[in-house]
């Protein structure tokens, strides 16, 4: 057996950024995140890389901007009120078709809000805050081992589609410690970056990095071009977990830490006798829409419930992938607060007495 | 096998620290474990907490409603936690901070005076590790060599001196608990 490491979250993460090949961060402390650029300002120049803390979150995310397009894996992360400050950066980083990856580990909103963990930032992750048309791979860990696991993943899926990646966590995932197995992945073969503003070498044409489309009917192409890209992404990347669905009158919908709640609510309900499933996105852009309208339409499934710390943003998903089909119930906590098993277990009960 | 412990008490009494060793222990035999730090808009001198679980089956939710084991090493502490703690479930009494004796008759008390311990061995700040002898004693979730070796490990060097009187305060923390 591989050697079990206990790790902290927020150190975990950074330290799977290295190991991915992450060479540039920039960044800007936030709680409760500060435990990334702070591992990073230590070990990345051992690594032989760049660590920068920026003068702002506006300078970090456009720091990032200039090392992906010299090619270098580059990432910055923050936590909710700087990631709202980084939406500029990470349209334009689409929009130049940069691969980075930005982890968001949420706390309560909005505004300032509070240091606890929270999911205020689904709407934001997975329709952007930043203008115009455009999606980001939005992946959201539940343990620290998915967490380190994903890290690598970004960065490959980044390259891939030369497109930003975010990582949502949480607050509860990033102070929590958690034991770990540092696998060795082998990432996914990648193109070559024949795009990045590296220098001439030899070519006979310079690498130009914009998002600048002037005329309407190149910007319209560039914009179809990027359409393209998305609908590869949500036709190769889409994850989630599905646990005790198989026979669920009951299917709970949760990510990130919600999700280890209403897991061990589902495991306290099946020990009473009621058939609860949990189905659990890991990437919440692509969504798992195809998966739940499918099991939707079964005859066992009665009803949903969706589980976050907020007030029902993955909800409007749930409701789009369920089409009306069978009845979506919410239950949230939000602004710092985390759900408790027992609230989660009674919300559950309520709706399974409603559909026997 | 499920504990969920929380432990509580003033900032620089090593609760978290208790945490940590309690965690790293597990790992080291084989089990499942989180730990969570309570953090906030913390008041120096306030109160700070952890939560534990160690188990050998998977970990869902890392926060508990109600422990199986509360360690308090202040008053306001097992003011607090006292409450929840489930019904069966032990109570860790920092007795030379708390004078009060846990009122509830459906959970057992366990009374570590860590303080006078740790002033009689020398240094106030191994008051923690007298309470993981008595945690460890108690419950018998974890091996006493685990923890001796986990000692060894975390004071080498320049440190390496500090060995003899963590694993005594860990055994007269073993000592505490009668059966």
């Amino acid at each position: 057996m591989q050697k079990r490491e206990i790790w902290k979250g927020s150190e975990a993460i950074a330290e799977a950024a290295i190991r991915a090949g992450c060479r540039c961060f920039f960044g800007y402390p936030i709680t409760p995140q500060n435990e990334i650029p702070e591992y990073m300002s230590r070990m990345l120049p051992q690594a032989g890389g760049v660590f920068v803390q920026a003068e702002s979150e506006l300078a970090a995310i456009n720091m990032v901007y200039g090392a992906a397009a010299s090619g270098v894996r580059a990432m910055t992360s923050s936590s909710s009120p700087g990631i709202s400050l980084k939406q500029e950066g990470i349209s334009y980083l689409v929009g130049a078709q940069l691969p980075a990856v930005i982890v968001n580990v949420m706390r309560g909103g909005p505004g300032l809000g509070s240091i606890q963990p929270s999911q205020g930032d689904y709407y934001q992750a997975t329709r952007g805050g930043g203008n115009g048309d455009y999606r980001t791979v939005t992946l959201a860990p539940a343990t620290l081992q998915e967490a380190v696991d994903l890290m690598q993943d970004a960065f490959d899926i980044a390259d891939t589609y030369r497109n930003p990646v975010m990582v949502l966590a949480d607050g509860l995932i990033g102070q929590m410690m958690e034991p770990i197995v540092w696998q060795d992945r082998p990432g996914r073969s990648l193109p070559p970056k024949t795009w990045a503003a590296e220098g001439r070498r030899g070519r006979t044409h310079n690498n130009f990095v914009t998002s600048l489309y002037i005329g309407a009917e190149e910007c319209e192409e560039h914009n179809l071009e990027l359409n393209r890209k998305y609908a590869a992404m949500e036709a190769n990347e889409c994850r989630w977990e599905e646990l005790m669905t198989e026979d669920a009158q009951l299917i709970l919908v949760a990510f990130g830490t919600p999700a280890r709640v209403a897991e061990t609510a589902m495991r306290n309900l099946r020990q009473e006798g009621w058939n609860v499933g949990l189905l659990r996105p890991i990437t919440l852009w692509p969504f798992p829409t195809a998966r739940i309208r499918e099991l939707a339409g079964k005859s066992h499934v009665k009803a949903f419930l969706d589980v976050e710390m907020n007030l029902g943003q993955m909800l409007d998903d749930v409701n789009l992938a369920v089409n009306g089909q069978r009845p979506v119930h919410f239950y949230g906590r939000c602004g710092g607060a985390v759900p408790h098993v027992s609230e989660v277990e009674q919300a559950a009960q309520k709706v399974l007495e409603e559909v026997q | 096998m499920r504990k969920e412990v929380i432990l509580a008490g003033f900032g620089g009494q090593g609760v978290m620290s208790i945490g940590k060793n309690l965690a790293e222990a597990g790992v080291e035999e084989g089990l499942e474990v989180s730990w969570v730090p309570s953090y906030g808009p913390e008041m120096r001198g306030g109160t700070a907490n952890c939560t534990v679980i160690l188990t050998d089956e998977r970990i869902g939710a890392p926060l508990v409603d109600h422990p199986t084991e509360i360690v308090v090493m202040n008053r306001p502490s097992l003011a607090k936690f006292e409450p929840v703690l489930r019904p069966g479930g032990t109570a860790f009494v920092n007795s030379s901070m708390i004078p009060e004796r846990v009122g509830r008759t459906d959970v057992r008390a366990v009374y570590v005076p860590c303080d006078e311990i740790a002033e009689k061995l020398g240094s106030p700040k191994v008051g923690n590790m007298v309470m993981l002898g008595a945690y460890v004693a108690a419950t018998q979730v974890l091996k006493v060599e685990t923890i001796e070796a986990m000692i060894h490990a975390m004071f080498t060097g320049r440190k390496a001196d500090l060995v003899p009187m963590n694993l005594a305060a860990f055994h007269q923390g073993i000592a505490c608990v009668t059966f």
